[in-house]
């Protein structure tokens, strides 16, 4: 097993702890929501008797360690508990949805990245010119417009002024069936299948939330991406390799681009948790059928289960992204593999 | 003329207008030459040579005159042929090399990336070429080493990895800027050697840009002497520094530490040195001191067991290079780390009662005060020079600042219209005058200098040790001086110890340690410390020996 292979695997079990205290915190802070679940689970004609009962079946009755020994047993097996509102098993609501969110997140993400990334190079490489004034411009538009605003200027333009856009009304049109699920994202499935129409249909209904999303997240990536990009390109290995005569691609792409990764990739993945939270606002606007909007509905119902389970999928989603930020960095500087 | 600079001027434009760094400056070198670029910060000196190179910064330009390399002007060539150029026919070395190589890149890599550039390799050949690089510049092992990264190397390794880039593709021109600032005496001499030798064998032209005159008169075949961006004087080192003709030249030999030479000598005009204080009783006992960092498999000894004892108004020398315990020794001293074992007494008290973490605390804490190297570093950016000097006032005293602040400044010789400045409106000389002062805030009885002039240029440094020998006389305070050269140490100090891994080698006077070393160590150190020139010229049996 070569250093990196054992680097990683070492920062994968680092990440347990972490997991297990998702486990205890998420379970903790549902218990500590105000509101009784049995009383809303009764009914408003409930007696005290009944609520007990209901109180008796789902297991509220007992001490919480009793209590948190049989949500751990469940957990095991995958089980969640069921919503209250919906009666749904939780694990099955959270993997319809999840998919939905993450098609939406990670390709707001991937735009991005392929604008702010290259112009962010750019305007540090060319600092003072017009594209560093136009990169400050993109950047400060990006960060003061808030993403429902943007969402709702968006539809309007390309969907209400210009037809260019299908309806704002979630993944697929209604005239598309569902591709046969195998990734879950609507794109890459239908693609698998075969159905370029489909796949044209679903990605047409992804353009708009998720330029949407990539406008707010580009400010903070563009940003680092020139700042990291002007000190690398300041510093003496740059300096050194410029003496040596080694291209200016190599000299901004091989050595400073490289170094520059580091903070770029730390902002990533700050920008991807909170892109996660900015996602409900999105989802709303869209009516896109993902995790952010369950969880709204299932707060304002006081749903726990449904809460608890949205939480706990929401801290292991970082926790893995977090690893995975984690073993970027360790491939990518030498530094932080010692020790 | 191989490489001919005439009436060269490079001018930045920053905020506050353009800037006139180098103003009609010419040289000349021959092949197979080495020329001298020497001179104080400031000088042009860096900048110059980078206007050669046509690396300058983005706000620096060629403002006029000509470069002429081989009779093709390198003002006129157009970026692209200029990106040819380096690297195969003129290349560079820098100073602080760990900073001058890419971090997350391998060594090895580093070389072939210039290498393939040049067409000196192939995809195929690359890696024997970059491991023939690395044996070139007396890498050992440089199998291995090219799979190293730049932070599992040694500041001396790193520099020889600079110079193999420098020369995978056979120069003819190399300009070498500053390349042993930061390395060891030791290690500056091996390197400076293998430059010399590497440069002699293949028979290319370079030049050292230094602020050691000792360093440009033993390596150099011509010397331009250069001050706010001209040059001042110019010729053959040795009539040069035998008869220097221009003021700032003599300034500059006068202010470097020889042998032979008291603090008092160093200034332009010479002014008596001040009286040294006669030691009283013992101050400061340090019995048999340990410290041990890591445990286990990853323990390492840093201060293995070492004793001395610094009396009432005595300085002592701690004398060593870089890894030898010496900052760890005075880290503790000062209570900063607590020891692992042993003893620090101060006036027969043990010190070591309170531990590190309390010492801020403790009545005897004013006591000790420390000046650091870098005197940038070390003072709050966002304090002004009042404010740095009032702060130990205020923690460590029951004195009001006002007032004494005054007092304070006007005893390091800083002007009070200075006081309300920062840090970054200082110049280097005034920053290490708020250091001091700042120290002596608390009326210390122990002063701990921490190479407090390494950061500084000779003429300063000058200034400096003549005002630390100054206060001494006047307020009798004993001196810990903390540094890596015996020829500054001997100035000020009574006695000398001399440090490596962690073990006292040697111990004496200053005079007998540097006239008749006993330690094959001391001797070493002694050697490699490039001879001033004025000592050359003014010592006939010196003389004799360097011809």
């Amino acid at each position: 097993m070569g250093p990196r292979t054992k680097l990683v695997l070492y920062r994968t079990l680092q990440a347990l702890p972490a997991l297990v205290g998702v486990v205890i915190v998420s379970f903790i802070l549902t218990r500590m929501l105000p509101g009784d679940p049995a009383a809303y689970f009764a009914g408003p004609a409930a007696t005290e008797a009944s609520i007990a009962e209901i109180r008796a079946t789902m297991g509220l009755d007992r001490s919480l360690p009793v209590q948190f020994l049989h949500y751990v047993q469940d957990l095991v097996v995958g089980d969640l508990g069921n919503s209250l509102s919906t009666g749904q098993p939780v694990v099955e609501e959270l993997t319809r949805r999840l998919p939905a969110s993450l098609e939406l997140t990670l390709t707001a993400l991937l735009l991005s990245c392929a604008i702010a990334l290259p112009l962010g190079i750019a305007a540090a490489v060319h600092q003072g010119s017009w594209i560093d004034h136009a990169c400050r411009g993109l950047v400060t538009a990006g960060v003061s417009l808030p993403t429902f605003f943007t969402g709702i200027v968006l539809v309007y333009v390309f969907y209400y002024l210009l037809g260019w856009a299908p309806s704002p009304l979630g993944r697929l049109d209604f005239v598309y069936l569902s591709p046969p699920e195998v990734t879950g994202f609507y794109v890459i499935d239908a693609l698998l299948d075969g159905d370029v129409e489909t796949a044209r249909g679903a990605l047409s209904q992804l353009v708009l939330p998720a330029t949407t999303l990539a406008l707010f997240t580009l400010a903070p990536l563009a940003r680092m991406a020139r700042a990291a990009m002007l000190q690398a390109l300041s510093s003496d290995y740059v300096r050194t390799a410029r003496a040596a005569g080694l291209g200016e691609g190599q000299v901004v792409l091989g050595y400073a681009f490289q170094n520059a990764m580091l903070p770029v990739v730390t902002t990533l993945g700050m920008v991807f948790s909170f892109m996660l939270g900015a996602n409900v606002l999105v989802e709303k606007v869209f009516s896109w059928p993902g995790i952010g909007s369950y969880a709204v509905e299932a707060l304002v119902v006081s749903d726990y289960a449904a809460v608890q389970g949205f939480v706990l999928a929401m801290a292991i989603l970082f926790v893995l992204l977090n690893l995975a930020i984690d073993i970027i960095y360790t491939l990518v500087d030498p530094r932080t593999r010692e020790g | 003329m191989f490489l001919d600079v005439q009436d060269l001027s490079v001018s930045f434009s920053t905020r506050r207008g353009t800037v006139d760094a180098v103003r009609g400056v010419s040289f000349s070198l021959a092949k197979g030459e080495t020329l001298g670029i020497v001179g104080e910060s400031g000088s042009g000196k860096s900048v110059s040579s980078y206007a050669v190179m046509r690396i300058l910064e983005r706000s620096g330009r060629i403002a006029g005159g000509r470069i002429t390399f081989d009779g093709i002007d390198l003002t006129a060539m157009s970026d692209r042929e200029m990106r040819e150029l380096r690297g195969r026919e003129i290349s560079m070395v820098f100073q602080n090399p760990r900073a001058a190589l890419n971090p997350i890149r391998k060594v090895g890599h580093q070389i072939e990336d210039v290498l393939r550039r040049h067409n000196r390799a192939t995809r195929s050949t690359a890696k024997a070429k970059a491991i023939e690089a690395l044996r070139a510049v007396r890498i050992a092992d440089p199998e291995a080493r090219y799979d190293a990264y730049p932070f599992e190397l040694s500041g001396g390794m790193c520099q020889r990895v600079v110079i193999a880039i420098a020369l995978a593709c056979d120069p003819r021109l190399l300009i070498a800027d500053e390349p042993t600032t930061g390395l060891d005496v030791t290690t500056q001499k091996v390197v400076m050697d293998l430059l010399a030798e590497l440069t002699k064998s293949r028979g290319m032209s370079s030049i050292l840009i230094t602020h050691d005159l000792g360093l440009a008169a033993e390596y150099c075949d011509k010397i331009v002497v250069m001050k706010d961006g001209a040059v001042v004087e110019a010729g053959d080192p040795k009539a040069l520094f035998a008869d220097p003709r221009h003021a700032y030249t003599r300034r500059l030999i006068r202010a470097t530490p020889r042998p032979g030479a008291e603090v008092g000598d160093l200034l332009e005009p010479p002014a008596p040195s001040p009286v040294r204080p006669v030691p009283g009783a013992p101050l400061l006992q340090v019995r048999n001191l340990r410290k041990v960092f890591g445990r286990g498999a990853s323990e390492s000894v840093a201060v293995d067991g070492i004793s001395f004892v610094i009396r009432e108004g005595e300085t002592l020398g701690l004398v060593g290079e870089s890894g030898c315990g010496k900052s760890t020794t005075s880290a503790m001293i000062m209570r900063l780390l607590d020891p692992t074992g042993g003893e620090i007494l101060l006036d027969g008290r043990p010190l070591t009662d309170t531990p590190a973490a309390k010492f801020s605390r403790d009545p005897r804490r004013g006591s000790l005060q420390m000046v650091f190297q870098d005197a940038t570093d070390s003072i709050n950016p966002r304090f002004t020079a009042r404010q740095a000097i009032a702060d130990p006032i205020r923690r460590l005293t029951d004195e009001r600042p006002a007032g004494r602040v005054e007092e304070l400044a006007a005893q390091v010789g800083l002007p009070l219209t200075l006081l309300d400045r920062f840090p970054h409106q200082l110049s280097g000389g005034q920053k290490a005058r708020v250091g001091i002062a700042r120290a002596l805030a608390s009326r210390p009885r122990l002063l701990i200098l921490d190479e407090p002039t390494a950061a500084l240029d000779v003429s300063i440094q000058a200034i400096v040790l003549n005002l630390l020998a100054e206060l001494r006389a006047k307020l009798g305070v004993s001196y810990l001086f903390v540094s890596h050269d015996l020829h500054v140490v001997r100035l000020l100090c009574d006695r000398v110890i001399v440090m490596r891994e962690g073990r006292v080698v040697e111990e004496g006077t200053a005079e007998a340690v540097m006239r008749a070393p006993s330690d094959p160590y001391t001797r070493s150190l002694l050697d490699a410390t490039p001879m001033p020139p004025a000592a050359i010229a003014a010592t006939p049996a010196l003389a004799k020996a360097a011809e």
